[in-house]
C-alpha cells in the first residue's frame, strides 16, 4: 500500500513540475510570437558573431 | 571573412540579376513590374539593394524572393529630426543608462522571414546597435543600442533607408500598451492539471464496487481529490465568479450565474461527502466542467494581435511637427504646439491642427476626413482643417486652434459621448435566465416531493439536480461555436472584435455603405492610356489644355498627365459635353468624345473614353474607369433582396446613376455627407427600429461606425490604420459580405442545435438526479461526454458551413 502512496507522490510531483514549467513558459512570453523563433533558428548565425 | 563574403555576395548579385532577366521584368527588391532591361522599379529599391549588397546582407534576397516593399516615395531627409529631442527620447525609450538604451519601434512593413533576418542583423549596418529582437505578431522591433555610438534618430533613419520605416505616432507618447492578459491561460493550466490528476485518482472509486478497496486508501484518495480541487474552485473558476457577480449587481441574471451556482453546489456537496465519509464527491465533474468552459472562453476571447479595434486620432497623428521659429525649423512635440505657431507642413504630411495658410500652395486631400475623393485647392489665408493631407509641396500654416481643440479632434470627442450603450445582452444570457428558473423549479418540486416521502433524500437529490442541470453545455456550445466562427471568418480576412459582433451581424436589417475607399478603391477612378506612345511635349500639351477645363474627365486626365510645362494656349475652345481643343506650340490638340474628335467609337461599358487628336491624327484615347472593387455589383444585387441599403458618400453625386443601377430602386443614395450627417443618418435608421451595419473606411465614417449596431472598417491590408469599429475586413474580401452575414446567422442556429442536443444529456442526468441516485460515475461519464460531443458537433457544423459558403 505504501508503494502506491509513494507512486502517487512521485506522479503528483512530476505533474506539478510540468505545471510550473508551463506557467513559467507562458510568463516568459514564449507563446507571444509563434513566428519569429521558428524562423530565427533557421538562419545561420555565423555572420552575426564577427 | 570580408573577401569570401564579398565573393559570395558577388555571385548572388549576378545570380539575382540573371534571374531577374529571365523571369519577366520584376523589381529584384520588391517584385513589382519594372521597365525591361532594368533590375529595379525605382531609385529607392535600387538604393536599398546597393546598401544591403555593400554590407553583405544580400541573404535578405535568398530567404524569400523579392521581399522588399516598393520605395518609390522618398522619405524626407529630416523626417526623424524630432527624435533628437531629449523629451521625445525620454518618452519613447523604455530603458536607458550610460551604455544601453532600449526602444521598441512599430514597423508596419514586417511581413516575412527576410524582414526578420534583416532587422535582426541591423547591427551590421549600424555598429551602435547591440541587439534587435523582432516580435512578428506585433510587428515590432525591440532595439538595444549604445547611446554613445548611435542615436535614436540614426537608427530610425537606417531602418528607413532599408525600407523599414518605423511608424511613430502621437499614441506612442501616451501610456504604454497593457501587458497581454494571461490570467485565463494560467487558470486553464491549473484547471487542466487538477482535472487530469483528480480523474486519475477517481478511477479506483469508479471501478471498485462497495468495499473492494482498502478503507484507508479510499480516504487518502478522496482527501487528495479535495486538495486538488481547491485551486480550481478558488482560482480557476474566478473567471466565472466575476461576470456573475457583475450581472447580479446590475440586476441581470446572466449565464454565468447558474454556472457559478452549479460549481458552488458541486463543490459543497463533494466536500460534505468526503468529510462525512459518505462518498467520493463530484470533484472530477466539477474540475472538468471548469476546464472545458475555460477552453471555450479562451477560444472565444482570441484577440488579433497587431490589429487594433480602438484607434483614436492619436494613432493617425505624427508625434512631432516642424514649427518655424524666427525663420528656423524646430521639431516640436504635437501637444506642445500652441495657437499662433507657424507649422511647416511637408509634402504628403498630415495636417495636425487647424490653421490659416500663410505660405506655399495648398492642395489638400481630405478624403480621410470627409470622404471627398477630389483634393481641394486652398487660397492664401483660408482655413485648413486638421486631418487633411498636403499634396502640393511644402507649405506653412498659422495654427488657430490647438491640436486638442481642432475640428477633427472634436469629432472624436463627440463620439465618445455616444457609445455608452453596452448593447442588448446576448441571447445566450436570455436562454440562461429561463434555464435558471426551470432548474430552480425542478429542484423545488423534487425537494417538496422527497420532503413528503423520504426527507433523507432531499439533500442528495437537490444537489444532484443543480450539478447535472448546469447550463455549462449551453455556454460551451456558444463559446466554442463563436470561437470557431471567429477563426473561420478570420481565415477569410474578416477580423471581428468579439463574439457579440457575430451575433449582432446575424440580426441586421439594413446595410449602409460608404463610397470612396469602400465600394471604390482609394482613388475613385483609374486612367489608362491606349494608343501610340506620346512625346513629352504632347503629354505636356494635353495637361496644359485640360488645365483650362473644369470637366471631371479633364481633371482626371490632367492628374494622369502630370504638371504641364507650358501654360500658353491659343484659340482654346470647349464644347460642353463634347470636348475641347486648342493650339499649344504650333501643335493642334483635340480632346473629347469619338464624335467630336472624329475617331471610331470604342465599346467600353462602365467607363468613359477621352479621345486624343494631335494635328489631325488620332493618337489614341484615355480610358477612365470608375474603379469599383471586384464583385461589387453582384454583392449589391444579392444584398438588396434581403436588406435595406443606404449609400452615404462624402463625394459629389457624379456616380449616382451607376450606383442606383447596382443598388436597386429601393436604396437610399445620399451624397455630400459630412461625418456628422452620416452619424445622424444611422441614428435615424435606428430610431426606425433598423439594425444597421455600417461599412466604411475613413475617419469621416468613424462616428457612423461606432454608432451603428455593427461597424466594419475596410482596409487595403491589415497593416493599415482603421478607425475604431467592431470588425476589420480586408478590402479584397468585401464581395463576400453576403456570405459573412449568412455565416453569422448559421452561427446562431448551430448554437441552438447544440443546445437542444445538450438538453437531451441534461434530461438523462435529471432522470437519475431527481430520484437521488446520481452516482459520481454516471456524472463523470455524462459530463465529459456531453462536453466533448458538443465541441465536436459545433466544430463540425461550423466548419461544414464555412466550407460551403466561403468557397
Amino acid at each position: 500500500m505504501s508503494v502506491i502512496i509513494m507512486l502517487l507522490c512521485a506522479s503528483l510531483a512530476v505533474a506539478i513540475f510540468f505545471l510550473v514549467a508551463f506557467i513559467w513558459s507562458v510568463r516568459d512570453g514564449q507563446y507571444d510570437d509563434d513566428y519569429s523563433p521558428a524562423h530565427r533558428i533557421l538562419f545561420d548565425d555565423k555572420t552575426s558573431k564577427e | 571573412m570580408p573577401l569570401i563574403a564579398r565573393a559570395r555576395n558577388g555571385r548572388y548579385f549576378w545570380a539575382m540579376i540573371k534571374q531577374a532577366r529571365e523571369v519577366s521584368h520584376q523589381c529584384t527588391h520588391c517584385g513589382e513590374p519594372c521597365p525591361p532591361e532594368e533590375q529595379f522599379c525605382c531609385q529607392g529599391c535600387q538604393a536599398v539593394y546597393e546598401l544591403l549588397n555593400e554590407n553583405g546582407l544580400c541573404r535578405y534576397y535568398e530567404i524569400n524572393e523579392k521581399p522588399g516593399v516598393a520605395q518609390r516615395q522618398a522619405v524626407r531627409k529630416d523626417k526623424f529630426a524630432f527624435l533628437d529631442n531629449e523629451r521625445t527620447q525620454q518618452q519613447l525609450l523604455r530603458y536607458r543608462d550610460e551604455k544601453q538604451a532600449h526602444v521598441t519601434f512599430h514597423i508596419p512593413h514586417i511581413h516575412c522571414s527576410s524582414c526578420l533576418w534583416l532587422l535582426e542583423n541591423l547591427h551590421r549596418l549600424d555598429p551602435g546597435v547591440q541587439r534587435t529582437e523582432v516580435n512578428f505578431a506585433e510587428k515590432e522591433a525591440r532595439i538595444i543600442y549604445d547611446p554613445s555610438q548611435t542615436s535614436l534618430r540614426k537608427i530610425a533613419e537606417t531602418l528607413t533607408s532599408i525600407g523599414y520605416e518605423p511608424y511613430i505616432s502621437l499614441q506612442d507618447l501616451r501610456a504604454r500598451k497593457p501587458a497581454p492578459n494571461r490570467k485565463l491561460i494560467y487558470q486553464l493550466g491549473v484547471a487542466g492539471f487538477c482535472f487530469s490528476n483528480i480523474m486519475l485518482l477517481s478511477f479506483p472509486e469508479y471501478f471498485s464496487g462497495e468495499g473492494h478497496m482498502e478503507g484507508q486508501m479510499t480516504v487518502v484518495f478522496r482527501y487528495l481529490n479535495l486538495l486538488l480541487s481547491l485551486p480550481v474552485f478558488f482560482y480557476s473558476a474566478q473567471a466565472f465568479y466575476m461576470p456573475a457577480w457583475k450581472g447580479l449587481k446590475h440586476g441581470f441574471l446572466n449565464i454565468d450565474l447558474p454556472i457559478v451556482l452549479a460549481i458552488v453546489t458541486t463543490f459543497t456537496r463533494s466536500v460534505v461527502d468526503v468529510l462525512s465519509g459518505t462518498g467520493g464527491g463530484y470533484f472530477d465533474s466539477m474540475t472538468g466542467i471548469v476546464m472545458f468552459m475555460l477552453i471555450g472562453r479562451l477560444l472565444q476571447d482570441k484577440t488579433y494581435r497587431g490589429l487594433s479595434f480602438d484607434r483614436d486620432y492619436t494613432a493617425y497623428f505624427p508625434i512631432a511637427v516642424t514649427v518655424m521659429k524666427n525663420g528656423e525649423e524646430a521639431p516640436t512635440q504635437l501637444p506642445d504646439v500652441r495657437t499662433g505657431d507657424t507649422l511647416l507642413i511637408h509634402n504628403q504630411e498630415l495636417i495636425p491642427a487647424d490653421g490659416l495658410l500663410v505660405k506655399g500652395s495648398a492642395l489638400i486631400d481630405y478624403s480621410f476626413v470627409t470622404g471627398e475623393s477630389v483634393p481641394v485647392r486652398k487660397q492664401m489665408g483660408e482655413i485648413i482643417y486638421a486631418g487633411g493631407r498636403q499634396l502640393d509641396g511644402n507649405m506653412e500654416i498659422l495654427t488657430i486652434r490647438e491640436v486638442a481643440q481642432s475640428y477633427l479632434t472634436s469629432l472624436w470627442n463627440r463620439e465618445e459621448l455616444r457609445k455608452d450603450n453596452p448593447g442588448k445582452p446576448s441571447f445566450i444570457h436570455l436562454l440562461g435566465q429561463y434555464f435558471t428558473w426551470v432548474v430552480l423549479l425542478i429542484a423545488a418540486v423534487t425537494a417538496i416531493y422527497w420532503g413528503v416521502y423520504d426527507s433523507a433524500k432531499i439533500w442528495p437529490a437537490v444537489t444532484a439536480i443543480l450539478i447535472i442541470a448546469c447550463p455549462c453545455a449551453l455556454l460551451l456550445a456558444a463559446s466554442f461555436t463563436n470561437g470557431h466562427m471567429l477563426r473561420i471568418l478570420s481565415r477569410h480576412k474578416l477580423y471581428l472584435r468579439n463574439a457579440q459582433a457575430i451575433e449582432r451581424m446575424a440580426g441586421l436589417t439594413h446595410i449602409v455603405f460608404d463610397k470612396t475607399g469602400t465600394l471604390t478603391g482609394k482613388s475613385s477612378t483609374t486612367v489608362t492610356w491606349h494608343g501610340r506612345e506620346l512625346t513629352h511635349a504632347e503629354v505636356s500639351a494635353i495637361a496644359a489644355l485640360t488645365a483650362h477645363s473644369q470637366h471631371p474627365a479633364s481633371r482626371q486626365v490632367r492628374e494622369f498627365a502630370g504638371k504641364p510645362l507650358v501654360h500658353t494656349i491659343d484659340r482654346f475652345s470647349e464644347q460642353t459635353g463634347q470636348g475641347l481643343q486648342g493650339w499649344v506650340h504650333q501643335m493642334h490638340v483635340q480632346l473629347g468624345s469619338a464624335a467630336y474628335t472624329g475617331a471610331r467609337d470604342t465599346e467600353t461599358p462602365g467607363a468613359s473614353v477621352v479621345h486624343v487628336n494631335i494635328n489631325g491624327d488620332h493618337a489614341g484615347y484615355y480610358l477612365l474607369q470608375h474603379a469599383y472593387r471586384q464583385g461589387i455589383p453582384e454583392m449589391l444585387g444579392d444584398l438588396q433582396r434581403h436588406f435595406g441599403l443606404t449609400l452615404l458618400s462624402g463625394d459629389q453625386p457624379g456616380e449616382a446613376e451607376n450606383l442606383r443601377r447596382m443598388m436597386g430602386p429601393d436604396a437610399t443614395l445620399l451624397f455630400r455627407q459630412q461625418a456628422h450627417d452620416k452619424l445622424d443618418r444611422i441614428v435615424q435608421l435606428q430610431e426606425k427600429g433598423e439594425k444597421v451595419l455600417m461599412i466604411g473606411d475613413g475617419l469621416n465614417d468613424a462616428g457612423a461606425l461606432r454608432q451603428s449596431d455593427c461597424g466594419i472598417s475596410l482596409t487595403e491590408d491589415s497593416n493599415n490604420f482603421t478607425p475604431a469599429s467592431d470588425g476589420i475586413l480586408e478590402a479584397s474580401q468585401l464581395h463576400r459580405l453576403p456570405a459573412f452575414i449568412r455565416m453569422s446567422k448559421i452561427n446562431k442556429r448551430i448554437i441552438l442545435i447544440a443546445f437542444v442536443y445538450s438538453i437531451a444529456y441534461n434530461l438523462t442526468g435529471l432522470f437519475f438526479a431527481v430520484q437521488g441516485i446520481l452516482s459520481p460515475l454516471t456524472a463523470a461519464i455524462l459530463m465529459p461526454s456531453s462536453s466533448i460531443s458538443i465541441i465536436l458537433l459545433t466544430w463540425g457544423m461550423s466548419e461544414y458551413a464555412g466550407r460551403k459558403l466561403l468557397r
